[in-house]
């Protein structure tokens, strides 16, 4: 589980984050939403450790990430998996030493063990045969999914997701979605994903917090969310034609 | 000063939090090719007619009834060894290798890929820029040697060609008075220039922040900043050691 608690961030005189807190729990997809501009990133940022925040604590399984303790920061951060935006594919290293990657640093095992295990997370995103493609050679979808394979390749308790399907085809982007909520399944991490997409809060939003102007305004999941009565939550969600319809 | 206290503590962060050895061994083996092998062209060509231009234009300058030719093999000697190896090939070294690095380590960071490694628990200081700066100062020095036998290989077939000074006579110029403190003196100079072009451009690159128009802006002056503290640094290192 993961737990921040009352996280604040400002960039010079800007406060961007106020007072956050929520409980983030294992084996379930938990989303960030808002829209664009409100602090989903800053505050996802905080929370893996590439920004510091101002005051708040960010709690991974009661070990505090915000400590200070560098050995436990190092810890910690092993046990992180994160898919960024654009994916963030190392672009001198091919689809296979991408993946492998973070065992050549971090485990000992042998070099057969370690493609074993770069296949193994290779066929558990849907993807064979590309070991050898460079990430100039495949496809927005699949970069992402490259990515996502070595976000798990070292056992990642806890997956971090940063606009999973931004800049992807719609059906590309639910197969990105199903694949996260059977990833966080099958795996049982606790799972965080900053979207600003009503088809993935609709899709898998198990737990939901909805940001606005970098405050807090509302939690819950994607049962409910359609029935608030809060004003800006309802303009985000029913921001478009078909949501309009459906409500 | 800002930006000074701030290299300084990036040339600290390279040292903490190390990854094992084995690991930099190949990213050393793979920066000592890219940054050494594949500089040798441009070293050899810059070097050549930098040898060519220095014995012709010291034969239209020096030479009279009262002065030796071999004053000319001399001249390229000093002003190679000394001066133009080290310094105008760190120069070329800081606009091929320089802006590379700075310009890698800016895309790295501006597509996130800095983001990933410190996500995993990498000093991505440390993991992409201390094997740059070994590899430079294991490489550049062996390119100034290089470049100093170029320069003087490309003096004697200027002087020979254009039949300013003989063979014979360029080959005693470079016996005469020779003094082996220039070789050393060579050698501290193409070290030093080495980590200043390799961590200069580090540090432009490593703190690059928007777009392609900012990576563009870090390379330049990684360029910039490198050629003026190789000039400063050129003009101590001759004052405290000549």
């Amino acid at each position: 589980m993961i737990e921040i608690k009352n996280i604040s961030k400002s960039f010079n005189d800007k406060q961007v984050l106020f007072d956050i807190s929520g409980k983030f729990t294992k084996g379930r997809t938990n989303l960030i939403i808002g829209a664009s501009g409100t602090g989903k990133s800053v505050l996802l940022k905080c929370m893996v450790g590439l920004l510091n925040p101002d005051t708040g604590k960010v709690l991974f399984d009661n070990r505090d990430f915000t400590s200070g303790n560098k050995q436990l920061l190092t810890e910690i951060r092993r046990d992180i998996g994160m898919l960024f935006q654009a994916g963030a594919l190392f672009d001198s290293k091919n689809v296979e030493e991408n993946i492998k990657f973070p065992l050549d640093i971090l485990s000992d095992l042998t070099e057969n063990d370690k493609i074993e295990k770069v296949n193994h997370c290779l066929k558990l995103v849907g993807l064979e045969n590309i070991n050898k493609k460079m990430p100039s050679e495949i496809s927005g979808g699949m970069k992402k999914r490259v990515g996502i394979a070595r976000a798990i390749v070292n056992d990642s308790k806890y997956l971090f997701c940063d606009e999973p399907n931004s800049g992807l085809d719609p059906v590309t982007a639910i197969k990105i979605d199903d694949l996260i909520l059977e990833l966080t399944k099958k795996l049982n991490t606790t799972t965080i994903v900053v979207t600003h997409d009503m088809n993935s809060v609709i899709e898998i939003g198990e737990y939901i917090i909805f940001l606005h102007n970098g405050k807090k305004l509302w939690e819950g999941d994607n049962k409910n969310i359609l029935k608030s009565e809060i004003k800006e939550l309802n303009k985000f969600v029913f921001s478009n034609k078909l949501m309009k319809k459906i409500k | 000063m800002k930006n000074l206290g701030r290299y300084i503590l990036f040339l600290i962060s390279l040292f903490q939090r190390r990854e094992r050895v084995k690991t930099y061994f190949s990213l050393i083996i793979n920066e000592c090719i890219k940054i050494g092998y594949d500089s040798l062209f441009i070293v050899c060509i810059v070097s050549i007619f930098m040898g060519a231009v220095t014995t012709l234009q010291t034969a239209f300058n020096l030479v009279g009834p009262l002065i030796p030719d071999y004053v000319i093999s001399l001249v390229v000697r000093d002003m190679t060894l000394l001066e133009l190896s080290p310094t105008i090939i760190a120069i070329v070294f800081a606009g091929k290798v320089g802006s590379n690095i700075a310009g890698e380590l800016g895309t790295m960071r501006i597509t996130e890929q800095i983001d990933a490694l410190e996500v995993m628990g990498v000093n991505s200081s440390s993991y992409l820029v201390l094997p740059k700066i070994i590899a430079s100062i294991l490489m550049f020095p062996i390119l100034v040697i290089i470049s100093a036998f170029v320069a003087i290989l490309g003096g004697y077939f200027a002087g020979s060609l254009s039949e300013v000074i003989t063979g014979e006579d360029y080959i005693y110029g470079l016996r005469y008075e020779f003094n082996p403190f220039n070789i050393p003196f060579a050698l501290i100079k193409a070290y030093v220039f080495a980590f200043i072009v390799s961590s200069i451009s580090a540090f432009q690159g490593y703190y690059t922040s928007g777009g392609a128009l900012e990576v563009g802006k870090s390379s330049t002056n990684a360029v910039t900043n490198s050629c003026i503290a190789i000039l400063v640094a050129d003009y101590i290192l001759a004052q405290i050691l000549l």
